[in-house]
């Protein structure tokens, strides 16, 4: 087991955005979570890479208590989140963004490095084009492929994606999910958090459906997306 | 304004371009050039109201102080709207231990006063860097104003509104005098009546403060450079621009914060050291709020980021109204009336960092390729 997340339970103040909620993923495996908004994906998400504070539960990686490891330690261990909004250095070019996603790594200076890079270009030779452009004067969609580069180049054994198809047409969403599928042929593991409930079912090898701050489905992508109740409350009934 | 920008990159590419060889030694005129202004008293620039060599000394002293608070605000992204407090324990730090309450020595004054700074520094910064945004703001401007006050009330640590006098002065090494020029129209000639001292530090004479002004601006300059070009400066700015992504990346935030914040006080104790030497006499009145807000001014007017630029701010916003003190008052009106011309005509400052003119201007043309796409 990779990552396991036992009775997590998280505050924004008194206000309880997730309640109990246990998941685990294997090696290898894509796994999704999927809801509404509000529903607490995200600050799942952010509780996983260590930006917000646990408030009861744990969060173990390759066996290890990570529940109260400051967010800049995960790296290090392999765990590395493309966040959402994407997050890129707008005011750095590609590559230096792409730098930045190595910052951590003890073997930044090996030709490793360069390895990884084009790795990443390979997967999105969109970036390759741009490499001396400046972050902020990209598209929406390039910005999401720097964002998600940047994270594979912390050389991660497990991968965070927040939202990665948020507010990108529809023909690069599915290039954006074949481009994540491939990824995790490559051998990452990947956590996927989606509200494009479709795509994010036909991807994985498991998922998680959260409603308010609580698990309330879980099961392979296949069975969820051919539950009737899930197709009526997230598949819009004509998958 | 932008003529005046291109032109100023202009500069900068063309040195970039040229061969090392010809980089030094334009680099080392420059600097024989800047040493020698108060001896050269060029025409045009020199101060006619005003002793050129003293408003020579400020401009470095403000240049020194503009470094500093630009690693803070212009580096790590972090509005310090108290710098003048630094400053200000920095220069009571030396008068209190050179001549209050001690007999030490001002070169070892200095570096003990960096030390308190640096330290104060850590104090403040360790529990208001970790809330984000506005506070720090807030904060610092408190602090400035709580120095201030307890240098006023803690009379018998720092004579509370009477101040501090007979401050030790650098030690004197009087080597050989060296004349300055007078200018008659455009034509130099020798004064051999009017000569400094090479290197005798006294009331009567700024110029050598001014060198040692700008001795160490250079090297803090270099130190400066150092710092932005290695791993430290790329993490300052990753965290300026998206804190949580910094995190994300493995930067440990909180920590360069905090080196930038007491990087930044400790070079503001130096200044203020400097300030307290030259003066020999200081008093809480010198550490008012107001020069907060002027040096905050320097690195925003300068462009936050680029050394160059914050030091040309410094030394344009110091030298500005001592040529113009025949304006008597009306000079303030004029500084208040270009500020704001600035603030709205070039918010990004004279000479803002390479990066953001760059994304700027690739921001302008997906501006106008949107725009057309949209006509179209």
């Amino acid at each position: 087991m990779l990552l396991e997340v036992d009775d997590l339970c998280v505050n924004y103040g008194r206000i309880e955005a997730i309640r109990n909620i246990s998941f685990t993923i294997n090696e290898g495996e894509i796994v999704t979570l999927i809801g509404a908004n509000g529903a607490g994906k995200t600050t799942t998400m952010k509780t996983v890479s260590g930006l917000r504070p646990v408030r009861q539960g744990a969060i173990r990686f390759e066996g290890q208590d990570i529940t109260a490891m400051p967010a800049h330690e995960r790296p290090v261990l392999g765990i590395a989140q493309s966040p959402e909004g994407r997050g890129c250095f707008v005011g750095m070019t590609v590559q230096e963004n792409l730098d930045m996603g190595a910052y951590a790594r003890p073997d930044r200076k090996s030709p490793k490095i360069g390895q990884d890079r084009d790795r990443v270009f390979g997967l999105f030779p969109r970036l390759a084009e741009r490499r001396t452009q400046v972050a902020g004067t990209m598209s929406g969609g390039e910005q999401q492929m720097l964002a998600m580069g940047r994270a594979l180049m912390a050389n991660p054994k497990l991968l965070l994606l927040d939202e990665p198809s948020m507010g990108l047409a529809p023909k690069l969403i599915q290039q954006i999910f074949d481009i994540i599928t491939e990824i995790n042929k490559q051998g990452t593991t990947v956590l996927l958090v989606e509200q494009n409930a479709a795509q994010a079912l036909k991807r994985a090898d498991r998922a998680y459906i959260l409603e308010t701050g609580e698990i309330i489905r879980e099961g392979t992508g296949k069975d969820l997306a051919s539950d009737p109740a899930v197709k009526a409350a997230y598949l819009g009934g004509d998958v | 304004m932008n003529a005046v920008r291109n032109f100023l990159h202009g500069v900068g590419d063309r040195f970039r371009a040229l061969p090392r060889w010809a980089k030094i030694v334009l680099a080392i005129a420059a600097a024989v050039f800047v040493y020698l202004l108060p001896i050269i008293n060029p025409p045009l620039i020199t101060t006619t109201d005003s002793d050129f060599g003293a408003v020579l000394f400020l401009c470095a002293l403000y240049a020194l102080v503009a470094i500093g608070l630009n690693i803070v605000i212009g580096y790590a992204g972090l509005l310090d709207l108290g710098y003048i407090g630094f400053f200000a324990i920095g220069a009571f730090t030396v008068g209190i231990l050179g001549s209050a309450h001690g007999n030490i020595p001002l070169l070892l004054c200095i570096p003990i006063a960096m030390a308190v700074t640096l330290f104060s520094g850590i104090v403040l910064g360790a529990p208001t860097l970790r809330v984000r945004g506005d506070y720090l703001a807030i904060v610092t401007l408190g602090f400035g104003e709580i120095v201030r006050l307890v240098l006023v009330n803690a009379d018998g640590l720092t004579g509370g509104s009477r101040g501090i006098s007979n401050i030790p002065t650098p030690p004197s090494l009087d080597l050989f005098g060296v004349p300055h020029l007078v200018w008659d129209g455009f034509v130099a000639k020798v004064d051999l009546s009017n000569q400094t001292r090479f290197i005798q530090f006294s009331v009567t004479d700024s110029i050598p403060y001014y060198w040692l002004a700008l001795t160490l601006v250079f090297i803090v300059l270099f130190l400066d450079w150092r710092m932005q070009n290695s791993r430290v400066g790329r993490a300052w700015e990753a965290t300026r621009e998206d804190e949580d992504a910094a995190e994300l990346m493995g930067v440990p935030t909180f920590r360069f914060k905090l080196l930038a914040f007491a990087t930044g006080a400790a070079i503001g104790g130096l200044s203020g050291a400097l300030f307290a030497t030259k003066q020999q006499f200081i008093n809480p009145d010198n550490f008012t709020i107001l020069y907060s807000v002027l040096f905050v001014a320097m690195v925003v007017v300068g462009g936050q980021g680029n050394r160059w630029g914050v030091i040309l701010a410094a030394a344009l916003l110091t030298w500005a109204p001592e040529k113009f003190r025949f304006l008597s008052d009306a000079r303030f009106l004029l500084f208040g009336l270009v500020l704001m011309a600035l603030a709205i005509f070039r918010p990004q400052g004279l000479l803002p960092p390479r990066r953001s003119v760059r994304a700027k201007r690739a921001d302008e043309e997906t501006e106008v390729l949107e725009e057309g796409a949209a006509h179209v």
